[in-house]
């Protein structure tokens, strides 16, 4: 009797479960019904007009870019030095974003034995810093400063910095304690114990959420340079605006950046597989 | 005594040459670190930056986004004097209802600056008595301006030329003659006109008052019920053109939540395509990957641009730039996590006789799903982010939004006010993913 009554409430568990699911599933179904059909009302093309046309810029480009021949490889050299610039934001930016994370994440750790009145302080702190666009930060800072890589790397560095302390964080709340009270008990500071205890536990993990963020980081940094931070982003900008004629040029640069992006994805997923084993290379 | 061959033997010279490669290892690292930004510095030119910066212009930003104007402005040809807020004829004061620190006499006028500054117009000359340095004089003629300062050394903040004086002793108080008109700006905190523009009938309320407004049967507006009124005149105000600015944060939601749906609904089933236990052909498999590769190589940026050609402005733009390049992502991601599953459960479920939809669905899906709600709500939160980048870029939203407002430059209380806007929505949505996160993954 007593079973029955246990799997009758099994059932109707599963029936309330399976009630939630599909509950849920609709609820997505209709925000993405209304809103695709809500966007292509407030999109100034629409959807089926724009379809049709989906091929032409590209087509038009690739076309341009196969009448210049053997040159477009000439202007996909051209603009290296421009993608310099860019990787060089990326590359700043996220060295400084990182250390300042790395400050932050032992700043904000129980685990690590950070000073308690200190910890809820740091979170909201990077909590308000990963909230702030990169945008946001960079339009100001050109403002002020004028079009130069530099705001755009100081934007993108703040942003990292926020980002990276929390995932640096997480990291510090799992790692074993038995080190940094064994260097406590030989009277270890707590720097001391920082470097002797945690900086070797949590190093392939950092190093690897680095990487990931080097990556994100390049991208982010195109992106800028298109609002006036130099870089790659402006160069493209720029041959955008002289319109139809410079589609090689546009393709020059489309191509840079592509090969470019996969390179450093390859790289970092290839040394972030080494790092921490390939299961959790994500 | 045999020597155990698999063990390596530890040698004082084996560990000495470990430290050493360490050791040059700790300094090397550093050292290069710290040559590439010697090398950045350069190549970002940092000191010519430096050299060229604006300092003043983040003072002004800061003043102006915290603070509003008001103009007293005498034209000199017209013989007219107009007080207006930011100089807008729209927010002009009526001539019988000037603020008290302004008095007219006739076609003379007494501006009180405050704490001793006054501005005293008569006719064509403006007194501007300045505490502890002290009275600049400046007429309007035909040709230019006649000025006569206190003898000594000219302060930084006052410029003269003879054609225009510009006097700012402080930061909130402004002086500037020309040959055609007299024109004194006098700050106050606070941002003016937020609620209701000047000239709506709802201006300077309470709060209590509205509310009262609110719920009296007697309508301003024949046309609507109060409350409708209120909402709208406070939407409408056309200085701070809320109703769009909510609107183009809408669009900016839109293109995130749009985009990381559709990427998660096209990247799962592809996903499984791209996972060697799922899917035995090679060419298959590598097909799809360089799918996700290519999709997420062309980035953000090229996607947007080729859409913004296409599409046109606005929301659908921005969600299927983020749609594709996510699909790309998410699709790597999830195909990974389909090839670290337990295969257990898988042939448990085959074990009761389940054909392969039935071993996916109750076998597969229930392992994966965790990684996969808590991916696609972090991707979520970071493309409410990337989606007023996208808006910049030309695809609508407030990211347009914030940069047309900031190539104005003119009303800087505007731009902080989208800017606000934007990061509560980032937090919001942030914090709403998170709060998901926990309720659906960890069932708290």
């Amino acid at each position: 009797m007593a079973v029955a009554a246990l799997e009758q409430e099994i059932l109707s568990l599963r029936k309330r479960r399976q009630l939630y699911s599909l509950i849920g599933l609709l609820l997505v179904v209709a925000v993405l019904v209304s809103g695709y059909s809500k966007s292509n009302e407030m999109n100034s093309g629409g959807f089926l007009q724009g379809l049709s046309k989906f091929f032409d810029y590209p087509g038009e480009i690739v076309l341009e870019a196969w009448n210049a021949g053997p040159a477009f490889f000439g202007l996909i050299i051209q603009y290296v030095p421009a993608m310099l610039e860019t990787l060089n934001i990326a590359g700043v930016a996220t060295l400084i974003g990182g250390a300042m994370a790395l400050v932050l994440a032992m700043a904000s750790t129980r685990n690590v034995d950070s000073w308690g009145p200190l910890i809820p302080v740091v979170r909201r702190m990077m909590d308000i810093m990963r909230a702030f666009p990169e945008l946001i930060v960079a339009l100001f800072l050109i403002f002020v400063l004028g079009s130069s890589p530099v705001p755009a790397m100081i934007a993108v560095a703040f942003h990292t910095a926020g980002a990276l302390g929390k995932l640096f964080s997480e990291v510090n709340e799992n790692i074993d304690r038995k080190p940094i009270e064994g260097l406590s008990a030989c009277g270890a500071s707590w720097l001391q114990r920082i470097r002797y205890a945690v900086l070797p536990q949590v190093a392939p993990n950092y190093l690897s959420y680095f990487l990931l963020r080097l990556e994100i980081n390049v991208r982010a940094s195109a992106i800028l340079g298109f609002v006036g931070a130099g870089g790659i982003g402006q160069e493209l900008r720029r041959t955008i605006g002289w319109g139809q004629g410079a589609g090689d040029e546009t393709a020059a640069i489309f191509v840079l950046l592509f090969l470019t992006i996969m390179l450093i994805d390859q790289v970092s997923s290839y040394l972030r597989g080494k790092l921490v084993g390939s299961g959790r290379a994500h | 005594m045999s020597i155990d061959t698999l063990e390596p033997v530890i040698t004082p010279d084996l560990v000495w040459t470990k430290v050493r490669n360490r050791t040059l290892f700790t300094m090397l690292v550093p050292l290069v670190i710290l040559g590439y930004l010697i090398y950045t510095w350069f190549a970002f030119d940092v000191a010519g930056l430096l050299s060229k910066a604006q300092p003043d212009r983040a003072a002004i930003l800061a003043t102006d986004s915290v603070a509003y104007k008001v103009h007293v402005t005498k034209n000199i040809r017209r013989d007219q004097l107009e007080v207006a807020i930011e100089g807008e004829r729209r927010a002009a004061y009526d001539d019988t209802n000037y603020p008290d620190w302004v008095q007219v006499d006739g076609s003379n006028s007494v501006v009180d600056l405050g704490e001793g500054y006054l501005v005293e117009i008569v006719d064509k000359t403006m007194n501007f008595t300045v505490p502890g340095y002290g009275v600049i004089t400046a007429t309007a003629t035909n040709s230019g301006v006649d000025i006569t300062v206190p003898p000594g050394d000219q302060p930084d903040w006052l410029k003269t030329n003879p054609k225009k004086l510009d006097a700012r002793p402080t930061l909130d108080r402004r002086v500037q003659v020309t040959r055609t008109k007299i024109e004194v700006h006098n700050f106050f905190g606070g941002w003016e006109n937020f609620w209701f523009s000047f000239n709506s009938d709802l201006y300077g309320m309470s709060f209590s008052q509205l509310y009262a407004l609110a719920l009296s049967a007697d309508r301003l507006d024949p046309e609507y019920s109060n409350l409708w009124h209120i909402v709208h005149e406070f939407l409408d105000n056309p200085d701070w053109q809320h109703g769009e600015i909510f609107l183009a944060l809408l669009e900016t939601i839109m293109m995130a939540v749009l985009g990381t749906i559709t990427a998660a609904a096209f990247g799962l089933p592809l996903a499984f395509l791209a996972a060697r236990n799922f899917t035995p052909s090679m060419f298959m498999r590598f097909g799809t990957r360089r799918l996700f590769d290519f999709l997420r190589g062309i980035d953000m940026l090229i996607w947007s641009l080729i859409f913004i050609r296409a599409f046109g402005l606005g929301p659908l733009t921005g969600a299927l730039a983020i749609a594709f390049t996510d699909t790309g992502s998410l699709g790597k991601l999830f195909s990974e996590a389909l090839e670290n599953i337990d295969n257990k459960q898988v042939e448990g479920v085959r074990a009761t006789g389940a054909n392969q939809l039935q071993r996916y669905r109750f076998g597969v899906i229930p392992q994966i799903l965790p990684v996969f709600l808590s991916q696609v709500l972090y991707y979520l939160e970071s493309n409410t982010r990337s989606a007023t980048v996208i808006g910049a870029l030309g695809a609508g939203g407030i990211g347009l939004m914030l940069v047309e407002t900031m190539k104005t430059s003119r009303d800087w209380e505007n731009t902080s006010y989208i800017i606000i806007l934007t990061i509560l929505v980032v937090i919001a949505m942030d914090q709403t993913s998170s709060w998901l996160r926990r309720k659906l993954i960890e069932g708290k």
